[in-house]
């Protein structure tokens, strides 16, 4: 406690009485452009936000099923597993400010005009290709961290093997991954500013557009606050469901 | 007045890569026998059961149950399975379950039972084991002999005609070995037919109508629990039963 006291009470130390101090603070911490655009920043947050819940709720179900598919044994779905390790090493390796270029610039040139045009549509189909490859990866460490045992138990009561994923293997593999799963949810949060290359108004293009009309740099701080305030709650509540489980499971343990 | 065996057991043969762990097992169980395979670790007791419920898929042989055999091509494995039980020296109970979902899951998924039909017959088993009071706890909470019986209960209760118990002790403290054998003895009195590998030799000669001497992949010796623990034919059956006595497990 005293030692964080004393490195944090020198770090702004040194940096008020650096010599350029004074214009930082004019440039960075301006409470009146931070009261002033806070309301407006904060709406174009929520384009953020709604990216994001959707995004996350699609991944949740598409990482699942693309690991489901990346465990199926036997040399019958060899093509399926190989085609599920091809789609998560593209996904992976290609940086998502790519993807979301070629998705939202490429497809609308196409001028197919049975297909959305929405900018907003293609961003998010950006990112739901790129996390559910991340994200697969973390349910597949789960479903392989659970016991072979546990699955023989279940098919040897007469359960089929969707049977035994459904409601043995799966529900232990996500209460396992959910902190990691949590993380990746994070970074997506974060990564929602990248849809802003493709002119999208969201909270970044927002605080971009505000900082040069009046060359002001404490928008930045606007949208670091609002991001912040949504991951600290999301984390949070990820503890709970953690320490929920293990209560449940393990309270009362007999030694 | 006997009708087709509960099990017939042909020729089995089950190889691991190069290690042949079944060397040709013939065996067959009569409707509430009750039949305990003995032998060292690694002689296959547990292989064999785990080829009996298709656990594991033979090299050779076959395995009919009720005058079918199930090892024949096209036969639905799941359907097989919910005729047979199995319990797991580990247990394995379902740990993100309470002990009365261990017990349902099967019914309700597998045999199909609404909820409440299946938590009415999950609780008459629970009653019957004494473990009622615990069927609302995490399997965590239970003592490894209360788990032993939760897992026999939850095989029991999809209605098995066959059930084979893989030394189903050999994970607990020794004093809770008792409690889950008296299960095990309680369910031969019903005339529950039994498959069981154990080294609990005791209890073997105690409900056993006839023992099976498991060496090496074969049975080398069988016969009624007095005449093989008494007077063994075999050499190796009798070092294997010297073995158990000075180890003071007999």
């Amino acid at each position: 406690m005293v030692s964080t006291l004393v490195v944090v009470g020198t770090i702004v130390l040194v940096a008020t009485q650096s010599p350029g101090w004074d214009a930082f603070e004019e440039y960075f911490l301006n409470w009146g452009y931070y009261r002033d655009s806070f309301g407006e920043i904060a709406r174009a947050f929520l384009v953020n936000v709604r990216i994001f819940v959707t995004v996350e709720a699609i991944v949740l179900v598409t990482a699942l099923l693309l690991a489901i598919l990346r465990s199926l044994p036997g040399p019958v779905f060899f093509p399926v597993r190989a085609l599920a390790v091809v789609y998560v090493d593209f996904f992976r390796g290609v940086p998502t400010i790519l993807v979301i270029l070629m998705l939202g610039q490429g497809i609308p040139a196409l001028q197919l005009s049975w297909l959305p045009t929405d900018q907003i549509f293609w961003a998010s189909v950006a990112l739901v290709l790129v996390y559910t490859a991340y994200v697969s990866e973390v349910y597949r460490a789960g479903i392989e961290s659970v016991h072979p045992s546990q699955e023989a138990a279940a098919r040897s009561l007469g359960l089929t093997r969707a049977q035994s994923l459904r409601h043995v293997v799966v529900p232990q593999a996500v209460r396992r991954v959910i902190p990691p799963l949590l993380n990746d949810f994070i970074g997506l949060q974060k990564d929602t500013a990248l849809v802003s290359v493709l002119g999208i108004v969201e909270v970044l293009r927002q605080t971009q557009i505000d900082q040069s009309a009046t060359f002001n740099g404490t928008y930045y701080l606007v949208a670091a606050t609002l991001f912040v305030l949504v991951t600290i709650p999301l984390a949070r509540f990820t503890d709970w469901l953690v320490a929920r489980d293990r209560r449940r499971q393990q309270a009362g343990r007999l030694a | 007045m006997s009708a087709a065996p509960a099990v017939e057991l042909e020729g089995i043969h089950k190889s691991f890569g190069d290690l042949e762990v079944l060397r040709g097992i013939d065996l067959a169980l009569a409707e509430h026998e009750v039949v305990c395979l003995i032998g060292a670790s690694g002689s296959g007791k547990s292989t064999l059961l785990r080829c009996v419920n298709l656990l594991e898929p033979i090299d050779a042989g076959r395995v009919v149950v009720a005058g079918r055999e199930i090892t024949a091509r096209g036969v639905d494995v799941n359907e097989v399975r919910r005729g047979i039980g199995i319990v797991f020296q580990a247990f394995n109970l379902f740990p993100h379950k309470t002990v009365l979902e261990n017990v349902t899951l099967a019914p309700r998924k597998a045999r199909g039972l609404s909820r409440a039909e299946a938590a009415r017959e999950a609780d008459t088993l629970l009653e019957r084991f004494g473990l009622v009071d615990k069927r609302a706890d995490y399997p965590d909470r239970l003592s490894g002999g209360q788990q032993q019986r939760v897992a026999i209960v939850r095989a029991l209760a999809m209605q098995p005609r066959l059930l084979l118990l893989d030394e189903v002790t050999s994970a607990l403290d020794p004093e809770l070995v008792a409690e889950v054998l008296d299960v095990i003895r309680e369910l031969a009195a019903g005339g529950m037919t039994m498959l069981i590998a154990t080294h609990e030799m005791g209890f073997a000669r105690d409900v056993a109508n006839r023992v099976c001497f498991l060496h090496e992949g074969r049975i080398l010796e069988q016969g009624s629990p007095d005449q093989l623990f008494s007077e063994p034919r075999e050499e190796r059956t009798r070092q294997f039963l010297q073995r158990i006595v000075a180890a003071g497990r007999m």
